[in-house]
């Protein structure tokens, strides 16, 4: 970044006059909502500055332990969130973390090795963060497609074991059709970047200050980021979760 | 030695009785009908049969060995199975036709499919068409075709004639009687009383997922 544009407090708290906006709509409109708002205004800016204050200390650490750790700690917390959408596949917790953190360690390690990141905490964790929170939403996604598939379209997985087929050979469609679910809204939202919208991490860079072409590069890179790591995530998901619906003899699970 | 052997089987779901200590011997070349009222557990016992579940206690052989030894699939693929409820796959009859050779990893054997299409009365362009293109009575057709790419040992039928017509169910009654002729073990699910005396040469009648009578009728 060339020229960083901060904002200074005085402009912060003229902007404040937003919020006034707001409020004066809600005593207009006779919404009740005055109290909300302005609390919601202050919760905003009080987390935002704890959080800050957080990212400050954690970005100037340089221990890849710690680094290393909190990724990790960020892979299970997406897990668990991820796993509370597969309730009913066994084990879903663990086969979300190891998707997850699969999915992240192939990505960030290509970033690394290509020169795109350097190792530290002040790009790792945030750029973590984005391909983490986005596989923990695909594979969801994953999840929920799964379940109804195998309850839906039970008679056709059994009219294929029937066949002779392995649980493999009769998940396959539901597993491709599963995958597709978990990727369709990063290719939607891919295809239409710059059309429908200015994506928020790009429209950050480029309010700092960054010129428009530096902060398309990052965005190509986040959007790069995005599907590789969904791809793995939700192809390890798949893989992994499909055959908890089958017992040691290849049937279907009551 | 029978060619399936199920003995003093069982079958619990959530603390329900859906089979209750049922014994059959089935032998090479029988033709079997199972006749009983609705929710008797008729169809529990055919996937019973087809290893699609297994019996809570009791055992299932096949061929003297007890099914748990045997590899389901290469037991599954010498037992065919057609549902009550004709379901076909994909989108395209191809696909269904074609999936016996895909999960086996081999090429089409086209005159074996043309073969079938006669013997079920179905025009072999029929393999193009969409699955919503098809009437009740010809996806049930399909079904059978689907069954029988590969010649099972065992065809296990699940009242699939029940929602056919006259012209239909005659077309897929001399199948099966053909099937037999030519060895092939048939145990069928029947609600119709003239069916289920037909050409079997025994018949079994289940109530409450019990085995209430066993009858030679030839």
């Amino acid at each position: 970044m060339s020229q960083f544009q901060t904002i200074s407090a005085t402009s912060l708290c003229l902007a404040s006059v937003l919020v006034i906006i707001s409020i004066l709509i809600s005593y207009r409109q006779e919404l009740k909502l005055e109290k909300d708002i302005f609390i919601s205004a202050i919760r905003a800016t009080v987390q935002l500055l704890v959080i800050g204050f957080i990212l400050s200390y954690i970005f100037s650490t340089e221990s890849p332990i710690f680094i290393i750790g909190l990724l990790g700690f960020m892979a299970f917390n997406a897990a668990y969130n991820s796993a509370k959408r597969g309730q009913g596949i066994p084990h879903a917790l663990w086969i979300s973390w190891f998707a997850i953190t699969i999915g992240a360690w192939i990505t960030l390690s290509i970033l690394l090795v290509t020169g795109v990141l350097s190792f530290t905490a002040y790009q790792l964790i945030p750029v973590g963060g984005m391909v983490i929170s986005g596989a923990m939403v695909a594979i969801g996604l994953c999840y929920r497609q799964m379940l109804s598939n195998f309850e839906l379209r039970k008679q056709e997985v059994e009219i294929k074991l029937a066949l002779g087929s392995t649980p493999k050979q009769a998940s396959k469609a539901i597993v491709r059709d599963v995958i597709k679910t978990g990727l369709q809204p990063t290719v939607d939202s891919a295809k239409t970047l710059g059309i429908v919208a200015l994506p928020g991490m790009m429209t950050g860079l480029i309010l700092a200050g960054m010129p428009p072409l530096e902060a398309v590069k990052y965005q190509i890179i986040v959007t790069f980021m995005s599907l590789s790591t969904i791809s793995i995530s939700c192809f390890i998901t798949c893989q992994l979760a499909y055959k908890t619906f089958f017992n040691n003899r290849n049937q279907l699970n009551k | 030695m029978a060619l399936l052997e199920l003995s003093n089987i069982s079958y619990i779901v959530k603390d329900k009785s859906i089979i209750r200590d049922v014994s059959l011997s089935v032998n090479q070349g029988d033709y079997i009908t199972i006749v009983g009222p609705s929710g008797s557990g008729k169809s529990t016992l055919l996937k019973l049969c087809s290893d699609l579940i297994s019996p809570t206690s009791g055992t299932i052989t096949y061929n003297g060995r007890p099914l748990t030894a045997i590899d389901p699939e290469s037991y599954r693929k010498e037992v065919g199975y057609c549902f009550q409820r004709p379901y076909l796959f994909a989108k395209t009859v191809r696909r269904n036709i074609l999936f016996p050779y895909d999960i086996r990893g081999l090429e089409p054997d086209m005159s074996r499919i043309e073969y079938l299409f006669n013997l079920l009365h179905m025009p072999l362009n029929y393999m193009e068409r969409r699955n919503d293109e098809l009437s009740g009575g010809e996806m049930q057709r399909i079904c059978l075709i689907r069954s029988l790419i590969f010649e099972p040992k065992v065809l296990l039928l699940d009242e699939v004639t029940s929602a056919l017509d006259t012209t239909n169910t005659s077309i897929v009654e001399n199948v099966i009687d053909e099937l037999h002729k030519k060895g092939i073990t048939i145990i069928s699910i029947t609600h119709n009383e003239e069916q289920s005396l037909r050409t079997a040469n025994r018949r079994i009648t289940i109530v409450d997922g019990q085995l209430a009578k066993e009858e030679v009728l030839r």
